[in-house]
């Protein structure tokens, strides 16, 4: 990462006539390049700050021409009203097992069928293939309507199973893990062959811990598309119980279009999570986006 | 990115003498099955199922009847439609147009040499990509509001009085598409930020040597060197873009009434095949956009021969 040399390249902040010539025409004027940067992360993060400020807002308080710029009492009694008005319990709970479902069930699939394309030799590998390649370029919603019926056919309209199983298959995990199964040396493989190891013993001792990388990006992706995804929970689940935060919001919305408090409280505690875990995964984000680079 | 993986494959081509094991055959089969059954059961069929459907008149029971290209031609003289797809390609033009040259003029200043707080500014652009767009859509709902929103407060500080952003009947796509701007930058930052460290120092260092300026630089060495990073997160935002609905969903109500200015394709696809029940008509709606998407996407790796430099 060029972040850490960047780091200890730069030397401690300018005394003006006091640096080395060397070191001061190494960065001419980063000055111009700061405040630039600096004015673009500040409208990227001034809209949270505003949700955080409104969300602690009475309802009068939130409206009031000029705005209060910081509460004059926290109303905390929004995210109260949040937990009131939608049941934002079981709806968090929807919201985590759907994503710890997707993803756990992507993970196995993908990773087992990535194993196989990258590494074992079948007839029809190169059909099989080109299947998972034209699913690629599916987009998501001209499968709906035909998977919703699935889901009706199932009875499985307004259950954890209905948000959560359609997820744990992915073609373009496979590509992905594919990838990474395809980097990796034979020579690994051919010891471990001569030591007797099947398929599977190959798959799992030898290249599924050398693939922890891209098992880690697709983890994280899948999660942040998981935790974020609204269209399909909105069309399956339509009971408040049963559904996912991000249909939730939708709901709250329905029931409080002019609170504002309380919608930002809302969508605070939604987000919240995935936020969160940027937060303390942010090296492994990144690296998982710029490996795979998004399908919104 | 693009020429990483190309350039993975022809390695491989070369190296693909990976010896057949006897047995494998069977496992291979028995280990693809879950994923392929999933993919066959969640996806192909489907796939092929929603082709079927937009063929035919789906009744309220689900019985459907073959009509033949009849949907599709009533598309032709639905206006709704035709508005529709004039918005979604507008939107995401407006998007792609904005957002990609922002993004590269962003990730070149953060891939300034030396640059402190290199990380600070990555973690800060990359926030909205991780926040739930339904979030998302309430807060900037929140902030275009035309009476209370903080946009129009800010305006009026310095005199302007401030639009009904969302119900004015073009601007509400503008204002919308700001905010899908707002969410993808991140997203191309990073991708495009990866592009640009695989940039050789030595070739700047060679145009300092014969005195070239920074912008110079810029044109003649970063975009080129960057164009295959560009073109790959084109390509992406376009397939992106033109699926938008998260964003509308929250924003514009179904009263709002500037809705038919602003209704994307998905969003009228939901419409007619979850509220409205006409299931025929939103399959070949759907598949409209599908065969779409594919024609812009053609039409990219058609003219990258044009203005793409692959190493």
């Amino acid at each position: 990462m060029p972040d850490s040399t960047a780091v200890a390249e730069a030397p401690a902040v300018t005394r003006p006539g006091a640096a080395p010539a060397a070191r001061r025409t190494r960065k001419p004027g980063h000055l111009p390049v700061h405040l630039i940067l600096l004015i673009g992360a500040l409208l990227m993060v001034l809209p949270f700050v505003w949700e955080l400020v409104t969300s602690l807002k009475t309802y009068h308080e939130a409206i009031s021409v000029p705005p209060t710029l910081w509460p004059h009492e926290f109303a905390w009694s929004n995210y109260s009203k949040v937990l009131g008005q939608i049941p934002f319990g079981s709806m968090f709970l929807n919201s985590v097992l759907l994503t710890l479902g997707r993803t756990a069930g992507q993970l196995v699939t993908c990773s087992l069928a990535g194993y196989v394309f990258a590494r074992l030799r079948f007839p029809g590998r190169g059909i099989l293939f080109a299947a998972y390649l034209s699913v690629l370029m599916i987009p998501g919603q001209l499968l709906l309507i035909p998977q919703y019926d699935i889901m009706q056919g199932l009875h499985w309209l307004n259950s954890i199973q209905a948000v959560v199983v359609p997820g744990m298959f992915s073609a373009f995990g496979t590509f992905l893990l594919r990838q990474f199964f395809l980097s990796m040396p034979d020579e690994i493989e051919e010891a471990a062959r001569l030591d007797g190891a099947g398929p599977v013993r190959v798959f799992w001792n030898v290249m599924l811990p050398l693939a922890r990388p891209g098992l880690v990006a697709l983890g994280l992706i899948t999660m942040l598309w998981s935790w974020n995804d609204l269209l399909w929970p909105l069309i399956v689940n339509t009971d408040t119980d049963k559904m996912p935060l991000s249909a939730g919001l939708a709901t709250l919305q329905g029931q409080y279009s002019t609170d504002f408090g309380v919608l930002m409280a809302g969508a605070l505690m939604a987000s919240a999570p995935m936020i969160i875990a940027f937060v303390f995964l942010q090296r492994h984000f990144i690296k998982g986006i710029a490996l795979s680079a998004g399908k919104g | 990115m693009v020429s990483q993986v190309r350039g993975m494959r022809k390695r491989r081509a070369g190296v693909r003498s990976a010896p057949a094991y006897r047995g494998d055959k069977r496992w291979a089969y028995l280990l693809l099955l879950p994923s392929f059954a999933g993919l066959v059961l969640f996806y192909l069929w489907p796939a092929v199922k929603t082709l079927y459907l937009s063929f035919t008149n789906v009744g309220p029971f689900g019985g459907s009847t073959w009509t033949g290209l009849s949907n599709y031609t009533a598309l032709v003289h639905d206006d709704k439609f035709v508005r529709s797809m004039v918005n979604t390609v507008l939107y995401a033009g407006v998007v792609v147009v904005v957002g990609i040259p922002l993004a590269i003029a962003i990730a070149a200043l953060l891939n300034t040499s030396g640059l402190r707080g290199k990380t600070f500014y990555r973690t800060l652009y990359f926030l909205p990509v991780v926040t739930m767009p339904a979030a998302v859509g309430m807060v900037w709902q929140w902030l275009y509001n035309g009476d209370y929103g903080l946009i129009n407060y800010l305006l009026s500080v310095v005199g302007i009085g401030g639009p009904r952003w969302l119900t004015t009947a073009p601007l509400a796509l503008f204002a919308i598409a700001v905010v899908g701007i707002w969410m993808g930058l991140g997203n191309n930052i990073i991708i495009l930020l990866a592009g640009l460290q695989g940039i050789p120092k030595e070739l700047y260092e060679a145009a300092d040597v014969d005195g070239a300026s920074r912008f110079t630089q810029f044109r003649k060495i970063t975009v080129p060197m960057l164009s295959p990073s560009i073109f790959f997160v084109t390509v992406l935002s376009v397939i992106n873009t033109l699926q938008v609905f998260d964003l509308l969903f929250l924003m514009m109500s179904k009263t709002n009434p500037a809705l038919p200015e602003t209704e994307t394709i998905v969003y009228l696809f939901y419409e007619r095949a979850f509220v409205d029940n006409q299931r025929g008509a939103a399959a070949a709606v759907s598949f409209v956009l599908f065969v779409l998407m594919l024609i812009i996407t053609a039409v990219q790796f058609r003219l990258q021969r044009k203005w793409v430099h692959y190493a």
